[in-house]
């Protein structure tokens, strides 16, 4: 006895269950989800305080993209540092790979936790150390797992049928 | 006070007969209000549709437009009226600009045999539901017109398979509708309605309600039977070449005949207007919807036949069935005159699922479906 419509009847019961279920779709601009502690977002957050300018990032980047100026000058009474005249990084190149974070002997760089920074323009595209400025932008916690502590929990679309 | 009870009881085509002066002025009226219904439900079937089967596949579906996307249908109308309205260059031209309104007519003539409330129809016809079926098959007239005249081949085979599914499926329904009329002794859907006063028809056919139910899916074109408008064989089949407001002709056509099947499938079987404590005219309204939802349900989950498989459903199951069906009913109306006992139901629901199962062992998976090794 086979054939009878069993497959029907199942794949009914399917579309009526999916029916009474919240829909796993997120309203994208009002809703948000939180993304993922270690997220690789669309900047990098730069500590003027601990950089050095020793452009151990600047070689690291596959892409070339990390543009830095220094010269010789005493930062804080600290004579093994340089001031850094200039920090810019072209994002429109920057592949996300996170080597130059990586690479950072002193924890002065990092990836950022915001990822919608699209723009109209490619020059605004380009973004000098203060738009990096640790001060204004929160680090993600890629490479550092004592930052991704403090950030909040990814949402897991599991934990939202639960409720 | 006894007026304005009979008003509320037989709502919308309230005091029709009783107007003062010619008959003409009262039947516009009526007419007006059953083409603003219709065209209200069209809209709100679009939007149920497009909201449920959302649902039903884990989706959202429209929510942007208007409270909880309710204005979305007419959204799309506007969008739709603004396009550019193409005819091709060797489309015969008047067949081509007719079809959209042969097609969307009959839909609508339908209603004026569809009874709200006792007595309250358009027209009364003592043959109302041989003129609900002949009407009804009317628009593949059009369908055909469509495809014949834009001159493309895709068109031309969604027509042809327009016309070959709905005078296979014609037969299933017309068969179970037969049975309805020997039980209920009249043609008319008045006297339809008021026979079902016990119980609706659904429980004394349930296996001719089922062969309407999915003869009539396959007829208005419905997803388990789209096969006209298989998008991934034949573009859009006989409406490829429409555009602007002549294709939104067609699909206020297509959801049109869905409203039509759906009203046929409540008045026959659901029991039409009756039901206790609402409004005659609300319940008739809720049955349609309801019948709508199972489309929908049915849409949602079953995936397209082939053509060989549309023609062996209708040819070897429900055509079968369907005369089975009559002549079961036919024995059962001869045994009990004045009236089918209620232990028949049971009776009738195992009927049915015999039936169902025995032709089932006829079927094969794949249906004959040939391998090349």
């Amino acid at each position: 006895m086979n054939n009878y419509g069993k497959g029907i009847i199942k794949g009914m019961r399917v579309t009526l269950k999916n029916l009474f279920r919240p829909s796993p779709t997120t309203q994208y601009p009002e809703q948000k989800l939180t993304t993922s502690r270690r997220i690789r977002g669309t900047e990098l957050v730069w500590d003027g305080e601990k950089c050095t300018g020793c452009a151990t990032c600047a070689r690291s980047c596959p892409q070339g993209v990390i543009q830095i100026q220094t010269r010789p000058g005493a930062v804080n009474n600290d004579p093994s540092r340089y001031v850094v005249d200039k920090f810019e990084v072209d994002s429109g190149y920057c592949i996300h790979c996170g080597l130059c974070v990586e690479a950072c002997p002193y924890n002065a760089l990092f990836l950022g936790y915001i990822f919608e920074r699209s723009k109209y323009r490619r020059g605004e595209l380009v973004m000098s150390k203060e738009d990096m400025s640790i001060a204004k932008e929160t680090p993600s916690g890629y490479y550092h797992p004592e930052l991704a502590e403090k950030l909040p929990p990814q949402t897991l679309l599991v934990d939202r049928e639960k409720k | 006070m006894v007026g304005l009870q009979n008003a509320v009881n037989n709502w919308p085509l309230a005091v029709a007969p009783d107007w003062p002066g010619n008959v003409w002025w009262h039947w516009v009226v009526f007419t007006l209000i059953i083409i603003v219904f219709f065209l209200f439900s069209v809209i709100m079937f679009i939007y149920m549709e497009r909201r449920v089967l959302g649902k039903m596949q884990a989706r959202i579906g429209p929510n942007r437009v208007g409270p909880f996307g309710l204005l979305q249908a007419i959204a799309d109308a506007v969008k739709v009226l603004t396009k550019e309205n193409i005819t091709p260059t060797n489309a015969d031209k008047i067949v081509f600009w007719l079809a959209p309104a042969v097609v969307f007519a009959p839909v609508l003539m339908v209603f004026a045999v569809v009874p709200f409330a006792n007595g309250a129809v358009l027209a009364d016809l003592n043959i109302g539901i041989l003129f609900m079926v002949a009407i009804g098959s009317l628009s593949t007239v059009g369908v055909f017109m469509a495809g014949w005249s834009s001159n493309n081949k895709y068109s031309m085979l969604g027509a042809m398979r327009m016309v070959a599914a709905v005078i296979s499926y014609e037969m299933p329904i017309i068969l179970s509708v037969a049975a309805i009329i020997v039980l209920t002794g009249s043609m008319s859907l008045n006297d339809i309605v008021l026979g079902q006063q016990n119980y609706p028809y659904l429980l004394l056919q349930p296996l001719g309600f089922f062969l309407v139910f999915v003869a009539g899916c396959a007829e208005i074109n419905r997803s388990p039977f789209d096969l006209m408008e298989a998008d991934s064989e034949i573009v859009a089949g006989f409406h490829t070449e429409y555009s602007g407001m002549k294709f939104a002709m067609f699909y206020l056509g297509e959801y049109g005949e869905a409203v039509v099947m759906s009203t046929i499938i409540a008045t026959l079987f659901l029991g039409g207007w009756q039901g206790p404590f609402l409004p005659p005219a609300i319940w008739l309204i809720g049955k349609i919807f309801f019948v709508f939802f199972i489309m929908i349900w049915t849409r949602t989950t079953l995936p397209r036949v082939r053509i060989d498989q549309l023609m062996a459903l209708a040819w070897k199951f429900l055509f079968p069935l369907a005369l089975i069906n009559l002549f079961a009913t036919g024995i059962e109306v001869l045994a009990f005159p004045d009236g089918i006992p209620w232990y028949f139901i049971p009776v009738n629901f195992a009927i049915g699922i015999v039936l169902v199962l025995l032709w089932s062992r006829l079927y094969k998976v794949g249906w004959g479906r040939v391998e090349i090794e």
